[in-house]
């Protein structure tokens, strides 16, 4: 079976800065996979080439086996890739479940009719109540999103990425800015995502990523470090040197 | 503020499920039927106003054609004349060389406006708010330029003669009054409203508003931008060109004024002061801006320019939200009703 | 045809000082302030009114309308546009849109609506040779006057503690703010002198260009023009693409003149296409 995500050589360079050298990373079809990693680490760039805003300038990137190194944004997403965001993009303006149903409406081709209602089709509405309902949005889902509170704005982030029907969801920093109060929501909500979908978490919190991940790659300095399971990652003398140094110097 | 002061719909009434939250989204409240009856009750009641209604329902539509696409795409736009110069030109010019009929003239007019704006909207998809106002700047001055080398065909500064548009699908003769003139304009300013408002409600509209709202996110949820702006630019292209044609067949002349930067200007103050991103707002910012004009330009007739800077200038320093918040406050409810978004 | 290139560049070199400073204002402090012509025009009728009615002498007008330009800059940028900065650019535009037709408006009320003619001394008439090229004198003082400007203005920017602090300043707000450097000042001082060069290209171009009150609208494509073609990230790239549009502009009117302004529409239209960011801005 073809792993859900793999990069071969992956490279991005800013002028003579290297921000992400030769990685080679694969997660396997239905993982909970971690990319770990100090700050300046080149993970954000590495989810921009992943996602298509960059385009990389060495190695290739496939999705179920197919080579989509030079899709469009849109073109990965059709293909079942979906990301969130580190910092909330929402339509604030819009509610819920606007929001959510226009993902749907994109996904199953009906989001440019113009000459019908929106929510007349209730297919796309009741997949977006459901969805909303699942990730506990379902008594807000009629507000205004930039009224809705941090947590809720997070959890919708990971719904409007659900909406796509992804086979790979690429987290990024879910609970970061997340008021302890509501954090557990998150957690919970991202604990609870359906098996099927293979997720590469981008994350900070260690807490997060040893409960959540099974695998886990290391990224120090633009390139892959070390790679293993959670019991290999968090024993190893280098990581800890590397990472958790960094960490203490803080 | 938002917090402090939530949205009594939601409080007073049992929440609403979405389908039905949707619904009612988009259902006609009574003041929009109220402001069609009155539109068109004075047909009858004003009599002797039917060319100045005329004025006020050409420059609503234009009016309305901008806010498709500023209040609803967020593109910025200071040459949305170019459109209503096309659709203009076009309407004079058919009816000059055979078509007379006026809707068959206003049909052909909006399609080659709207064919220009097309070809326009791959200019402004690229690049920030401020190249796309030099880029529509752009376009309509070399609009202009066109209409006025051209003058063996336009007539060039001294304007296009001769254009006598036939009766109105053959049976409707325009009249000195303006009444013809005003029933045809705010007719075709109706249907035109319908179609744009079942528009902003479809799921395309709902997507264009995404783009505004959020470009990058539309993009990672599968929304190709390109196709949608094209689409909402060239549609709001024929809507001006609409506009244009109307005054044309209504005036029966075609001067390079309809290309003037001033009409742009016109256009967004008349959104300024009605407000965007409801539809209404430049009807009734149209309204408002021709008594305006009307009652300066009667005062210090040679200044009303002076009046409008000064309009703009407070109106912006006011800004939108406390605009909404002191000015507008009597009529806050009756705005919102018609769609219009808390500040 | 060199003597038109020379007046192509003495044109381009007079683009600049008209709108070095809305480069400065819109690169540097990220405001569209379309009204920028009219403190042109404001120096180009101060100009008139000094030596019509005054008898003052055109030296000496040239540094009275910078600065009753730059003075009345300081009075806008202190009472209105300070108050536009936090603004989006549409707001901006509307608002200074506005101020353009009240300027109009103004100048006709107090001034006429005809074209205002400026008188130039004898000694800046005529033309000289110069190695079989004839060249009008005046147009060598305008490259004369507008190159040391420009050498000037760099300097300013480049050089000096004001400088530093302006581009500090432009950098991040709160961080300059923090480091101690008057922010609000130095954005004020900066509006002022942007405004006071406009006022100076007023009154050294109602020669070349006419004065009459459409001036600020007339030209508020060219002051656009150079500054998005040019690039906002430093001055070197408006007064490269003031230079080109001058050349552009002049050349194509004697050697086209069917094509009329299209050349520099559509070579404007051509650069937004192809670098957003302009065409002498460096790549990001």
């Amino acid at each position: 079976m073809n792993p859900a995500l793999r990069t071969i050589g992956l490279g991005k360079s800013f002028g003579g800065f290297k921000a992400n050298a030769d990685v080679s990373l694969s997660v396997k079809q239905g993982a909970r996979h971690a990319l770990i990693g100090p700050n300046g680490a080149g993970k954000t760039t590495f989810i921009n080439l992943l996602t298509g805003v960059l385009p990389p300038s060495a190695g290739t990137i496939w999705l179920n086996g197919e080579d989509v190194t030079y899709a469009s944004q849109q073109g990965r997403v059709r293909r079942g890739m979906a990301r969130t965001y580190q910092i909330n993009q929402l339509f604030a303006e819009l509610t819920p479940i606007e929001t959510v149903s226009l993902a749907i409406a994109e996904r199953q081709g009906t989001g440019a009719r113009f000459w019908s209602r929106v929510g007349a089709d209730s297919a796309v509405i009741d997949e977006a109540e459901a969805l909303l309902t699942r990730m506990q949005l379902g008594a807000m889902m009629t507000r205004r999103t930039s009224t809705l509170p941090y947590g809720k704005q997070r959890l919708l982030e990971i719904a409007l990425a659900m909406a796509c029907k992804p086979k790979l969801l690429l987290l990024d920093e879910p609970a970061a800015g997340v008021p302890e109060d509501e954090r557990h929501d998150v957690l919970d909500s991202v604990a609870a995502l359906p098996e099927d979908v293979t997720v590469l978490l981008i994350e900070h919190d260690m807490e997060l990523v040893f409960s959540f991940a099974d695998r886990i790659s290391v990224l120090v300095q633009g390139a892959l470090f070390a790679e293993g399971t959670v019991d290999e990652i968090s024993s190893d003398p280098r990581v800890k040197a590397v990472y958790l140094g960094e960490d203490a110097h803080v | 503020m938002l917090q402090s002061n939530p949205a009594p719909q939601q409080d007073a009434k049992p929440v609403l499920g979405p389908a039905a939250f949707l619904k009612a989204k988009a259902a006609w409240r009574w003041p929009e039927f109220l402001f069609w009856i009155s539109a068109f009750a004075l047909i009858l009641l004003l009599p002797n106003r039917h060319l100045l209604l005329n004025e006020i329902a050409i420059l609503g539509l234009f009016a309305l054609s901008l806010d498709l696409i500023l209040g609803y795409a967020g593109i910025v736009s200071l040459g949305h004349a170019a459109f209503f110069g096309v659709g203009a030109y076009a309407a004079g010019l058919l009816t000059k060389y055979g078509v007379t009929e006026p809707v068959s003239g206003l049909v052909l007019s909006g399609v080659a406006a709207g064919f220009a704006g097309f070809l326009a909207s791959f200019m402004i998809l690229r690049g920030t708010d401020l190249t796309r106002l030099m880029v529509t700047l752009g376009v309509a001055l070399i609009f202009h330029e066109i209409a006025n080398r051209l003058d063996w065909l336009t007539g060039g500064a001294d304007g296009l003669l001769g254009v006598a548009p036939g009766p109105i699908l053959g049976r409707f003769d325009f009249d000195f009054a303006g009444t013809t003139a005003y029933v045809y304009s705010l007719t075709v300013t109706f249907l035109l409203f319908l179609a744009a408002r079942r528009i902003v409600h479809s799921p395309f509209g709902l997507s264009v508003k995404a783009l505004k709202d959020n470009r990058l996110r539309a993009a990672t949820i599968g929304i190709a931008p390109n196709r949608r702006l094209i689409a909402i630019y060239t549609l709001g292209a024929v809507y001006a060109g609409m506009a244009g044609a109307l005054l044309t067949q209504t005036t029966q002349f075609v001067s390079l004024e309809v290309l003037d930067f001033a009409r742009s200007a016109d256009a967004l103050l008349v959104l300024v002061i009605g407000g965007s991103g409801y539809l209404y707002g430049g009807l009734i910012g149209a309204i408002a801006f021709k008594l305006m004009k009307d009652t300066l330009s009667a005062m210090t007739p040679a200044y009303w320019i002076f009046w409008m800077g000064f309009i703009l200038v407070i109106l912006v320093l006011i800004g939108r939200d406390r605009r909404m918040a002191g000015l507008a406050r009597p009529f806050a409810p009756l705005l919102r009703l018609l769609g219009a978004r808390r500040p | 045809m060199l003597t038109i290139l020379f007046d192509g560049i003495a044109y381009g070199m007079l683009l600049f000082v008209l709108a070095a400073g809305l480069a400065v204002t819109l690169g540097l402090m990220n405001f569209v302030n379309l009204a920028h012509g009219a403190f042109a025009m404001a120096g180009g009728y101060a100009t008139v009114v000094l030596m019509n009615r005054f008898g003052v002498p055109f030296l000496a007008c040239l540094p009275l309308a910078f600065l009753f330009s730059a003075a009345l800059g300081l009075l806008f940028e202190r009472t209105l546009y300070v108050r536009m900065y936090e603004r989006s650019h549409l707001d901006q535009v509307l608002f200074s849109i506005g101020l353009v037709f009240m300027a109009i408006a103004a100048t006709d009320y107090l001034m006429g609506s005809s074209q205002q003619n400026i008188h130039l001394p004898a000694y800046l008439q005529g033309r000289i040779t110069i190695g079989g090229v004839g060249i009008g004198i005046y147009r060598l003082f305008l490259v004369v006057v507008c190159g040391l400007m420009a050498l000037g203005l760099q300097w300013i920017l480049a050089k000096t503690r004001f400088g530093s602090q302006l581009r500090a300043a432009v950098d991040d707000r709160r961080v300059a703010r923090g480091l101690g450097i008057p922010v609000v000042k130095v954005f004020a001082i900066t509006f002022a002198f942007g405004s006071g060069l406009a006022g100076l290209g007023g009154a050294l171009g109602a020669e070349i260009v006419g004065l009459d009150p459409t001036f600020p609208l007339k030209f508020m494509l060219y002051f656009l023009i150079v500054v998005t073609v040019g690039g906002t990230s430093s001055l070197t790239g408006p007064f490269l693409a003031a230079l080109l549009l001058g050349v552009a502009d002049v050349m194509g009117k004697y050697l086209v003149p069917q094509l009329g302004a299209f050349i520099i529409y559509a070579m404007m239209l051509a650069v937004l296409m192809i670098r957003p960011q302009g065409l002498f801005a460096r790549g990001r």
